[in-house]
This record gives structure tokens, sequence and C-alpha cells, in this order.
């Protein structure tokens, strides 16, 4: 009995089998898919990738297979593909690189991302009028380098990430002084007050998660950390390693910025003083799971009330214009409730993130000043911006 | 801790320049690169690092799997690739239900049951009540013509069927199966059954490829597999490129179909409506044995052996992989305080009309074999002919006001 030993404890191993068939016969049928990964993949990319692998065994199947089992939405361009560690952007980039110029608006493999988390540089941003704006929010996505990315981690890796990270987290002080809660060893009371908060987050449901085995062996070293305040707070291992989000409630995106890179930047450092960094180079800066999130990483945005404009017909083009985009207050792929619109910047990639905050504060504002002036019956015609 | 960390990180960056160096070195350096790789991930990531956490899990995977084994077959492969972790998964996945027991494994390939055999054969006992795939051996008896009184009275049983499923040697399963092997197994097959004639003369119908019309007729037949949506399948990879190489087939006068890739490489189905098992089951053994020469004749066989009898993705359908039932109406039994325990003697399995997972309608029952593993397709035909009759026998009682006995158990299986 010929045995091999194994790769990796987890992983798509059956490469090598694969080989045995031509190219052809393992292309996928993409004839109905509407995604990144499908528009760019032909036949002669797979062939010339396929034989490749990263060194922890991640595959061109296991990149691709999310987007081979969801087709996608005729209005709708979802990714299609995801990383299993730092590695995949490079082994795979003929595939990738297309994909994220795609995705990120032209984005060139030869172009450099800016980071930028001094929040000094943020202008204004402590103003916006708390009677229409209800809440601010910022979050990005972290991964440590040297351990593969959850559509690929082991058991024993995703533990490893959980136990540093809580370390990080538990050194944390002032302001930002918090808890862990293992989603194994929750009490029914904690997660109660973890949804009552709406910090908590269930396993994924969303078959383009599910089908990229991130769901694996939930909810095993998935947890949530948050501040006392509970205006800082940290998911371990649901899409990425890492999302961390600062919040609060009303306007001052400013403070919740301020937080934002306060805190990114102390836990850099514990993570630092313990020998491991972030997934990060200049070409794409912060990297992660979905190509989508890569560079920044960052969503920034509000709720805000905007029950005339969003009914103005220019409304998508106000937004198009500001690089700003809409979802309802559950998040994606959820719709507005009572005129209450979720804004947030539209793009991750070859913006930094004072650039993108800067263009969340500044199209919110002008978002504002229109819904005033339409509550007053007056034009807006006169407040139409130029495209960013 | 950190000075390991280290390692890995220098070991990585190896692995890198391997996979930067360009797809011929990536090739042939396959082996150095992952060397270094691997080795460091082993010794960062002892078996122990990575046990699941089963401490919630009632499934008779959690219930076999210890430290001790799982350390000894984490780094195991199987000629096709397939490891531990992978057959694992699903189980590790879904805990399971207090009072449902759960497999929580599938095999990926035949060599699984092999290669794997110290956490399956424990399962498998636990499955199929005690049966030692170590020293027992499975009878597979296929001759229709040793059925007795397999017609049942018509007043009571609506329908008749049975269905099990057939394996191609030589090709992963689903959960493995790579989008090439998947077509081969469909090319293989549909080659084999359009040489099917007279009353198994038939049609397939690929997934991908069917008309609105012909959906919608599968459909209102009932013969159109979907999707899979539970966890269950779908977290032991099954689901992968839906639809795919996915497909039915089914003779003209529609009591003969044949599932292709969906829970296993092929389940055979034979019904009508009537209460006639015999005949449903001597179509069975034919179409089977038919489809079984057109293979063969093209150089294939089916996975089979003298342990484990056919073998198929989930250990519960290893044997005859057979389940034979019927839909009968028992308005008066199925209310009786003893039903349960009739069943249970009788080594039957009550579930919904809609099959498992589902609740009966109105008085009407799916009335199937428990068991799977260490009987004949004829032992296992008859003991639901047997058992039917009866069930029948004591609803006839029951309406005349007479009594009922519960029967004395039957044997599980000849040690």
């Amino acid at each position: 009995m010929l045995q091999v030993d194994a790769i990796m404890p987890f992983g798509n191993t059956h490469n090598q089998l694969k080989m045995n068939y031509s190219a052809e016969q393992e292309y996928p049928d993409l004839t109905k898919h509407n995604n990144h990964m499908a528009k760019v993949l032909t036949p002669e990319m797979y062939a010339n990738l396929r034989d490749k692998q990263t060194p922890s065994g991640f595959t061109l199947d296991d990149v691709i297979q999310t987007g081979v089992d969801n087709p996608g939405h005729p209005f709708i361009m979802t990714v299609g593909c995801v990383a299993g560690d730092e590695e995949t952007y490079d082994v795979f980039k003929d595939l990738l690189d297309p994909v994220i110029e795609d995705r990120h608006g032209g984005y060139k493999p030869s172009d450099k991302h800016k980071t930028d988390l001094n929040p000094d540089n943020l202008k204004g941003g402590d103003d916006l009028d708390p009677n229409y704006v209800l809440s601010s929010r910022v979050r990005t996505g972290r991964s440590i380098r040297g351990f593969c990315l959850p559509p690929h981690c082991s058991r024993g890796e995703r533990r490893g990430i959980e136990s540093l990270s809580v370390e990080a987290l538990g050194a944390l002080g002032g302001d930002l002084k918090g808890k862990y809660y293992a989603l194994k060893d929750m009490t029914d009371d904690e997660q109660q007050q973890l949804i009552d908060d709406h910090f908590l987050f269930d396993k994924p449901v969303s078959p383009l998660l599910l089908a990229s085995g991130m769901a694996r062996d939930w909810p095993d070293a998935r947890g949530i950390w948050h501040n006392n305040n509970k205006t800082f707070l940290v998911w371990v291992n649901e899409e990425d390693h890492l999302r961390v989000i600062s919040m609060q409630k009303g306007g001052n995106m400013k403070e919740v910025f301020n937080r934002f890179c306060t805190g990114l930047t102390k836990i850099e450092e514990l993570f630092k003083a313990k020998g491991h960094e972030f997934m990060w180079n200049e070409h794409l800066g912060y990297v992660l799971t979905c190509p989508s999130n890569l560079g920044t990483g960052l969503r920034g945005g509000v709720h805000v009330k905007l029950p005339n404009v969003s009914k103005h017909e220019k409304f998508g083009e106000i937004l198009k214009r500001l690089r700003l985009q809409k979802r309802g207050t559950g998040g994606v792929d959820t719709a507005a409730v009572g005129g209450v619109f979720d804004i947030s910047n539209a793009d991750r990639l070859g913006f930094s993130e004072v650039e993108l905050v800067q263009m969340v504060v500044d199209g919110v504002k002008l978002l504002v000043e229109m819904e005033k002036r339409l509550e007053a019956g007056q034009s807006i015609d006169g407040l139409m911006p130029e495209q960013k | 801790m950190a000075g390991s960390f280290a390692k890995v990180m220098s070991g990585r960056t190896t692995g890198l320049l391997m996979a930067s160096l360009g797809a011929s070195a990536v090739a042939t350096g396959y082996l150095l690169s992952d060397t270094v790789a691997a080795d460091e991930k082993r010794k960062l990531y002892p078996p122990s690092a990575d046990f699941p956490d089963l401490r919630k899990h009632n499934n008779c995977m959690a219930s076999a799997l210890t430290p001790a084994i799982y350390a000894k077959l984490r780094d195991k492969l199987t000629p096709n690739n397939w490891s531990l972790d992978q057959c694992i998964q699903t189980g590790v996945d879904n805990p399971g239900h207090p009072f449902i027991k759960t497999v929580g494994m599938v095999a990926g390939d035949e060599e699984s049951y092999e290669v794997f055999a110290e956490i399956f054969d424990p399962v498998i006992k636990d499955r199929h009540n005690g049966y030692d795939p170590k020293i027992m051996k499975h009878p597979t008896d296929l001759d229709a013509s040793k059925i007795t009184s397999g017609m049942f009275d018509e007043n009571y049983v609506l329908s008749s069927r049975v269905r099990t499923g057939r394996s191609i040697r030589g090709l992963s399963l689903p959960p493995a199966c790579s989008r090439a092997e998947r077509r081969e197994v469909e090319r293989v097959v549909v080659q084999a059954l359009a040489g099917l004639k007279e009353d198994l003369a038939g049609r397939y119908y690929s997934l991908t490829e069917m008309t609105e019309q012909e959906q919608q007729r599968l459909i209102d037949d009932h013969f159109l597999f979907d999707k899979p949506v539970s966890p269950l399948l779908t977290c032991a990879f099954m689901a992968r490129d839906w639809p795919d190489a996915r497909g039915i087939w089914h003779n003209n006068e529609k009591t003969f179909l044949i599932w292709i890739n969906e829970e296993d490489h092929t389940r055979v189905i034979s019904m009508e409506k009537g209460g006639n098992m015999k005949r449903v089951f001597e179509r069975f053994c034919r179409g089977l044995k038919q489809v079984e020469t057109l293979i063969q004749e093209r150089g294939w066989e089916f996975m089979w052996n003298e342990h484990l009898g056919y073998v198929l993705t989930c250990p519960s359908n290893l044997g005859t992989g057979l389940r034979a039932g019927v839909h009968v109406r028992l308005p008066k039994l199925s209310k009786d305080p003893r039903f349960s325990k009739i069943l249970d003697n009788l080594r039957l399995q009550k579930r919904g009309t809609g099959g498992v997972d589902t609740a009966a309608v109105g008085d009407t029952f799916d009335i199937s074999n428990l068991d799977r593993l260490g009987k004949s397709e004829v032992e296992l035909v008859q003991l639901v002919v047997d058992g039917v009759n009866y069930l029948i026998e004591c609803e006839k009682k029951l309406e005349k006001g007479q009594d009922i006995k519960i029967p004395a158990p039957i044997q599980q299986f000849k040690k």
C-alpha cells in the first residue's frame, strides 16, 4: 500500500493526481458564471497554473472553488476566489493580478499602495451632525504572517492564531482594556449581551464563505474581544485572522478613527514584541483572505438618515462620484430601514486609510447638507460633486 | 515558542523562493520545498495541536476517535492523497443531535477504509450492530427468485421501492473527486446505461443541460434530486462544482432510476406503485447485474470486497447499501404504543413519506430495513417483506378488534 506523508494536516493535497487528467478535462464549467474569477480564468491560464502550489499546499482549485460553486448574480459581481496563505497572491498572480485590477478600479501589478494610519492627517470628521449621523464605524482586517488563512489553516494553526491574538489583546490598557469571549466557552448570558450589543458574529451561512472552507471546525478557536467601553472590537478567526472594528454612536468619526489607528498600532507592536508581524507588502498593502479587502481592508462608514436624498434621482450618481457605497443597516446584502443608510467608502486598495476615511467624512458631510436642503424644499443641483 | 516560530519563518522563506522559481521548478522542486515547510509544520503542530474538540459531539466518529488514533493517522494519506482530516471534517463540523447519532465521517476513496481502518472499523462496528470488518465476511446475494410472499396487500401498501449505491473502482468518491474524475464517472455510467434494453431502456438527463420542461417533469415524477443543503453533506465537500457532471437516468417506464454523482457515484432505484416488492427487487437485481456487465466490458468494475461488501461514501451504506421499503397505511397500528417496539424487533425503520428526516403524513409511513451490512440483499428484502406482512396482519387484527403480539427480535447476523 503506497503511503505518502501528508503535506499539511489539512489541505487539498490532491493536486498531483489531477495531473493525470488533462487541463481540459479538469477545467471548470464557467459558462453560467458571473464573478471576477470566471471572467479572467481562461482554459490556457488554468493549464498554466494547475500544477502549482503554495509552500503550504494551497492549489489553484482551492483558490477558485468558491467561485466555481457560486456562479454569482447577474447584477452583483462577486470576487470568486480566495487566498489560503500570503504566498497565494504571488504563486497565482497570473489569475489574481487581473482579478485585483478589475475589482480595484484598474490597480496594476506595478502600482504601490500607501499605508497611512496617522489619525492626525484626517481633517475634520468631528463635526458630523448627530441629528442625522446616528453612528460611526471603521473596520479592517489583519493577517498574521506565517500562518495560513481561514480557508486553509489547520485547527492547530487556528488555535495558534487565537492564543497569540488573545495574548496581544490582553496587554492593551487604558480605554482599550477589555476581555475575550471564546465562541465555544461563552455562557448564555455573555452570548445574549454580545447579541444585544450587536457584537456577536455567527457561523457564516453565505455559500460564498462556506464553499471556501472558512467555516471548518466551527466554533473552534473563534471568538470576540472588546474593550470595556464597547468602542473597540476584534473578531478572531471569522473570515480573516482578525477583524478590527472601532465604533460609537453619533458622528464623531475623528474619534472613531483615532481609536482605530491607535488600537491597531498598539496591537501591531504587541505582536512584533512576540516575533510576529502582519502580512503586508508595498504592492498589496495588508494581505487578507478575500482579494476585495486588500490594501487597507478598510470600510469606514456611518448610519445616516437620508430619507430625502435617497429618493433623489441622482442619489446613485452622487455616491459614485463621492466614491461611496450604500448598504442597509444590517450590513452587506441588507436593505435600508426607515430612510437610514449605511454609507461607506467603496474603495479598499490604492488609497490610504486616511484618504478613504477623509472621503467618507467629506462625502457624508455633503450628503447631510443635501438632505437639509431637500428638507427645506431647496434644490441640490448646486451641490453636485465632481468625480473623485 | 519564539524559537520554533523563527524556524517556521525561515522554512517559509525557502518555500517562497522555490515557488517563485517558476512552474517547472515547482513541479520538480515540489518535494524539496515541501519537505522544508512540511517538516517545520509537523514539528510545530504535533497531532495534539490539531486534535478536534469533540466534547459537545454525538456521532460515531466522535465516539471512536481518540487522541492516540488521531496521532497515528493524521499524517497518512491514501494513494489519492486523501487525509484523515478530510474524512472527519463533516463530523467535526456537525456535532450531531442528542437523539440522532450520525456517522460523522466519509471515505474519499476505496482505500480510505483501509488506510484509516483504525477509525473506520470502530465506526462501522458502532453503526452496524457490532459488525467487525477485520474478521467478518459480508454476503452478497442478488438472486431475486429467492424472495417468497413478495406481493403485499394493496389495500395497505401504496408503493414499493428498493435502492442502493454503486461506486466505480479506481475513481475517487464524491468528497474527494476532482472535476475530471467526476466527469469520468458520469461518462462511464451513462455509456453503460445506454446499453440497457427492453423494459430497462431509458434516457439520461444531465443537470447542467436539462431544459425547463424536463426539469419540471422530473420534479413531478419525484425523480429530481437537488444540490444538497444538509450540512452533513456540504461539509463533506460533496457539493463542489455543482451541478457539473451530475444527472439522472431513468427507463422509459419510470420504474428504474439512477442518480449520478450525488452522494455516491451512483444511486440505483427500482420502484413502482402498488405492492409487488418481488417484481421491484427482480428488476433491481437484473438492472444492477446488467449495468455491471456493461461496465466490465469496458474494463471497469464496482468497488467491492468480501469484508465491506459494496464500498460507498458513507460507512452507513456499506455492505448492501440497500434500503428496501414501502409506503404503507397503518392508521390503527401507528397509534398503538407497541408500534415502535414491533418495528425494532423486526429490524425495520419508519420515516415520513418525504424520505429521511421527514414526518409521516396522515397514517402513511415509509417502512424500510434498518440494517445494511452483515446481511445479504435477499435477506434484507425478505426481512422487509416478512416484516411488512406482519405489520399488515397487525393492522387487520386491530381493525377487527383483536389483539396483536410483539414479535420476537430478529437475530442481527450470523457471526
